[in-house]
């Protein structure tokens, strides 16, 4: 494997993505969404769950419905509290997944079937790369996007959820063990679903918005999740998330197989 | 002789059921340049593809410059520079952006990126807008940026596929200046895919003509012309009160004079079956009192050649 290569095409990939604002925007304004907004707003959560506010009644009463093992982690702690752990530490995580999926699936469809509807991709053939090559820098690039985009948001999170509920927390109470694991073990394994399921978007795609609408799908898992936990049916917890991530992991390993198989030269030009 | 840098031997491509390249066999010479002629959708970038181990062919088989490209593409596409049909750039990069990118993944020393690409965009009129984002050029700087990218690792073997089309005269001359220099200077094989038959005719040592996938014609442009142009185009200059009388004695010559001669400015043209005929087209009209100020038979050149074997092709079909 030439990595001087595979380096030049991730630099090229995502040197290009950044220069593209219509992709550019929205990502920054979902990373916002997420990483800032969604915690700051944990600042407000003492005014909504007083005993004077009807919703607190609702908060407990769905903190009520979900798995036992999640209602003794909450015990101890009171209404602000845990209101705050539950939607910060619980109810963000499978949404917090989302993010790197949608980086993933957006650098991979561009790196992809954008390249391929630009034109640009028949020089990159000619040059002294393998096929093989050519597809682990493709798939890379989009996948340090998307947990590079994971981490940072992390951080942005971690510092944020902290800092709006110190005043009812009192104490440094995120991230979790839970949260470490599924960093560490989900997040580059969700990012790596959304590229080999893009890989294969983009071998039957025209452009880059087919494929997008191709593999937008696979955010449906992850929404999956989050109402599996809301409804009460599982919560993350680290045996949980360890199950997940084996099982993104898996899907990875045999998507990006089928993927390596029809990612070929003489494909990506005639189709 | 030359040592032969590509030969192909029954190469066939099929895309379902379009005979890309059908039972193409020829061979090119180190230091030539090699015209590859066709119409659109001749297969001639089909070919260029399958001799740099971009698609694998349907049958036959072909060595450049001693690889198989079906087994050695890397190898083989690390001693080629390929100018594809289309720019390719990527439009939102700088042109600096684009070599150097380009510089890495040929493998160009990293001590002499920075001056190659500088020698480059100086060569081909760029260097001023080195740092501005592609997309903002024009076609015709474009083709130059992508050209200057062809020969970032000094190839051996160059493929240029409609080299200047889309740029102005005097680009276009430039750049086949540098082709020529390509050649003749530095030793560099040139395999230039054209439907300029012009550019062809002054640059290219021998063509290949190809319709539908099947090499028709192939030899120098002198030798085609002897073989395949029968006709001649004569221009003939008389004092304008005898024109009448010089076509009269023209139309009296039927089997010498072919069609109807024309007068697009002072000068008649006339079309004659062949070259030999001109000393008795000349003896009809002395005799008949016409003063001929010129006779000028016009040079043969691929254009006729190309167009001969379309109609015959065409007659066949």
């Amino acid at each position: 494997m030439n990595g001087r290569a595979i380096f030049a095409i991730i630099r090229k990939d995502l040197k290009v993505v950044l220069q593209n604002k219509g992709l550019v925007v929205p990502l920054l304004i979902t990373f916002l969404v997420f990483f800032v907004v969604f915690p700051g707003l944990s600042a407000l959560i003492p005014s909504i769950v007083t005993d004077f506010n009807p919703d607190a009644g609702d908060i407990e009463k769905l903190i009520s419905q979900m798995q036992p093992g999640l209602q003794q982690e909450l015990s101890g702690l009171n209404m602000s509290q845990k209101a705050t752990v539950f939607l910060l530490v619980h109810m963000m995580a499978p949404m917090f997944l989302i993010v790197p999926l949608i980086v993933a699936t957006t650098v991979a469809a561009d790196s992809f079937a954008g390249e391929k509807e630009r034109k640009t991709m028949e020089a990159l053939l000619y040059t002294p790369t393998t096929d093989r090559e050519l597809f682990v820098a493709k798939l890379l690039s989009a996948w340090l996007a998307a947990v590079a985009t994971a981490l940072a948001g992390f951080v942005m999170y971690s510092i944020t959820a902290n800092t709006a509920s110190w005043s009812h927390m009192g104490r440094l109470f995120f991230p979790n063990a839970m949260w470490l694991v599924m960093i560490i073990w989900v997040v580059p394994a969700v990012a790596g679903l959304g590229l080999s399921v893009m890989v294969l978007a983009s071998a039957r795609a025209q452009g880059y918005q087919d494929a997008y609408q191709i593999g937008g799908a696979v955010v449906l898992p992850v929404l999956g999740l989050f109402y599996a936990q809301i409804s009460g049916v599982m919560y993350f917890n680290i045996v949980a998330v360890l199950l997940m991530g084996l099982v993104f992991w898996l899907l990875d390993g045999l998507l990006i197989w089928f993927g390596s198989r029809i990612f070929r030269r003489g494909r990506l030009l005639s189709a | 002789m030359n040592k032969t840098v590509i030969t192909i031997n029954q190469l066939s491509r099929v895309f379902k059921q379009t005979v890309a390249v059908d039972k193409l066999s020829l061979e090119v010479h180190a230091g030539e340049i090699f015209g590859f002629l066709g119409h659109n959708g001749a297969g001639k970038t089909t070919t260029v593809r399958l001799l740099n181990g971009v698609i694998e062919p349907t049958s036959g088989n072909m060595r450049v410059l001693d690889l198989d490209p079906q087994v050695d593409g890397p190898a083989l596409r690390a001693r080629t520079g390929v100018l594809t049909e289309t720019p390719s750039m990527d439009e939102r990069l700088t042109a600096w952006d684009n070599l150097s990118i380009y510089a890495e993944l040929y493998g160009v020393p990293r001590a002499d990126v920075s001056t190659r690409i500088k020698a480059l965009l100086t060569e081909f009129d760029l260097a001023d807008r080195a740092q501005e984002k592609v997309g903002g050029y024009s076609k015709g700087m474009k083709q130059r940026l992508a050209l200057a990218r062809a020969l970032l690792h000094k190839p051996e073997l160059l493929f240029l596929d409609e080299a200047t089309s889309g740029l102005d005269p005097i680009a276009a001359h430039h750049v086949n200046n540098l082709i020529e220099r390509m050649a003749r200077r530095e030793g560099c094989t040139v395999f230039l895919c054209t439907h300029n038959l012009v550019e062809a005719q002054k640059l290219c040592d021998r063509v290949a003509i190809l319709e539908h996938g099947r090499l028709v014609a192939l030899g120098t442009p002198a030798e085609l012309t002897s073989q395949y142009v029968r006709r001649l185009d004569v221009e003939i200059e008389v004092p304008a009160e005898q024109v009448p009388t010089t076509l009269a004695v023209l139309r009296s010559l039927p089997k010498l004079v072919l069609g109807e001669p024309t007068q697009p400015n002072s000068a008649l043209v006339v079309t004659i079956n062949k070259y030999e005929s001109i000393p008795e087209v000349l003896d009809c009209l002395v005799q008949n009192h016409v003063r001929v100020y010129r006779l000028a038979p016009q040079e043969a050149n691929l254009e006729q050649v190309y167009f001969t074997l379309h109609e015959e092709k065409e007659g066949v079909q």
